[in-house]
């Protein structure tokens, strides 16, 4: 299975049998990622990180993957240091990365901004994350996360909360999961339900997701709870974030109703959906599963590089 | 015999059972007149066999049938017909393409197609009839294409 030189934009743009590859060489990495072995194989290698949007998971476990390859990584975490200020275009800003470094790493607010800066640059892009549209890598490690915990994705019963609507994250991995056949469901309130284009690519893949607002009715026999922040700076007004948010809170006393082995995954930061009380449980997964993001990412880093252990 | 209300055509092109009301659209998406000084006529709301439907005639130009068949967008029925001599002599019913480029703005007000971009937009042909398609930066699909002609 070849990777050298392409771009990761979409999960849609893999078949199960590459991702299933992209999870094996997660799996060789994580020694890797957590210092207890060390590799140069990306020696030599630079990475352009650009991040026109905030972030604290993606940005640095992206770093910290190239950096454990042995990599270098240039780029900026804020825009308004660079001449996108001036009125630069994204796609002159892209050349110019392109020109300086062997792979760029992208996160920008406008959907399909990943997708373009692929059409402008050689080297290969990896999509960090475009406005509300996609965001391949926190899918791949979201998958990676249940893969190692549960040991298989296939017939797991996942239950994804929140923010369906305008999550980035939740509309990838419903995509993803569903090539997995797993047992869906959908909790929201309801002006945040999942899009129907979404419901209809799980159908497309046998998936029939159920939808509801109980949350303790989904949780009963699931395997894993997705939870994701309902995301105010997607919302087009104050007042539809202000109806809904802190509708759903994932407590101790919630997950009294949950199965013994239920996972608690967010693709984080979390604000007020998952009370810190429920960190200390063995049902929390967040933090391993932010750890997850570095071999995942070194994963993909050397497979389009073509970097081998 | 039955008057027609348009006249027939010595040579050209003829784009028939154009979806009734679209055929502004259709000459819009073409580039006519911009891009022919021929004569053209339009007939709208003509009725046929069918229910009612439009009829665009070009006089003295042969559309390139791969040109004219990014109108399937609007008028996935449309025939062309090329004319010499007042014969029929070529006949096509249009056909998508598997890409649209620069005919239709994303629906997506997000989207990078949108903004400054050194792009033109761009689609990806899911379904021919009745048309679905998908942006190709952002994957949004427009659900009233005709309104999204640029």
């Amino acid at each position: 299975m070849n990777f050298k030189g392409r771009d990761i934009i979409s999960i849609k743009d893999f078949s199960k049998a590459e991702i299933n590859h992209i999870l094996e060489c997660s799996k060789k990495m994580v020694p890797y990622a957590k210092g207890e072995k060390y590799t140069n194989i990306l020696k030599g290698r630079v990475l352009s990180s650009l991040f026109f949007e905030p972030s604290t998971r993606t940005r640095l476990s992206f770093e910290s993957a190239m950096n454990r390859l042995g990599g270098r990584v240039i780029g900026f975490s804020d825009p308004s240091g660079t001449s996108q200020k001036k009125g630069e275009s994204l796609a002159d800003t892209i050349r110019m990365a392109d020109s300086y470094s062997d792979v760029i790493v992208v996160r920008h607010p406008q959907e399909g901004a990943a997708r373009l800066a692929a059409e402008f640059a050689d080297v290969p892009v990896l999509n960090a994350g475009d406005g509300a549209g996609r965001h391949p890598t926190q899918c791949l490690l979201d998958l990676f996360t249940i893969l190692t915990e549960k040991k298989k994705i296939e017939k797991n019963k996942i239950v994804l909360l929140g923010d369906l609507k305008y999550g980035r994250t939740v509309h990838s991995l419903a995509y993803a999961l569903s090539l997995y056949g797993v047992e869906l469901t959908f909790v929201s309130p309801g002006s945040l339900k999942m899009p129907k284009e979404v419901i209809n690519e799980c159908k497309e893949l046998g998936v029939e997701p159920r939808s509801t607002s109980s949350l303790e009715k989904a949780i009963s026999d699931a395997d894993v709870l997705y939870v994701t922040r309902i995301q105010k700076e997607r919302f087009p007004d104050a007042e539809e974030y202000n109806r809904v948010v802190g509708i759903y809170k994932v407590d101790n006393d919630l997950l009294k109703h949950a199965r013994k082995d239920i996972i608690v995954m967010h693709p984080l930061p979390r604000v007020t959906e998952i009370k810190p009380e429920v960190d200390k449980t063995p049902h929390a997964l967040y933090f391993k599963q932010a750890f997850n993001g570095v071999p995942v990412r070194m994963a993909l880093l050397s497979l389009i590089s073509g970097g081998r252990l | 015999m039955k008057e027609l209300k348009i006249q027939t055509i010595k040579n050209g092109t003829v784009i028939d059972h154009i979806t009734a009301g679209n055929a502004v659209k259709v000459l819009h998406i073409l580039g006519i007149p911009k891009t022919s000084s021929s004569t053209v006529s339009v007939a709208m709301n003509v009725k046929s066999k069918l229910g009612k439907k439009d009829i665009v005639k070009v006089e003295n130009r042969e559309l390139d049938p791969q040109e004219v068949d990014k109108i399937a967008l609007i008028a996935p029925k449309a025939t062309i017909n090329i004319i010499r001599d007042f014969e029929v002599a070529e006949k096509h019913r249009v056909k998508l393409p598997k890409e649209i480029v620069g005919i239709v703005r994303c629906s997506n007000p997000t989207c990078v197609s949108n903004f400054n971009e050194p792009v033109e937009s761009r689609f990806i042909v899911i379904r021919e009839d009745p048309p679905r398609i998908k942006c190709y930066f952002c994957e949004r699909e427009p659900e009233d294409i005709a309104e999204r002609i640029i």
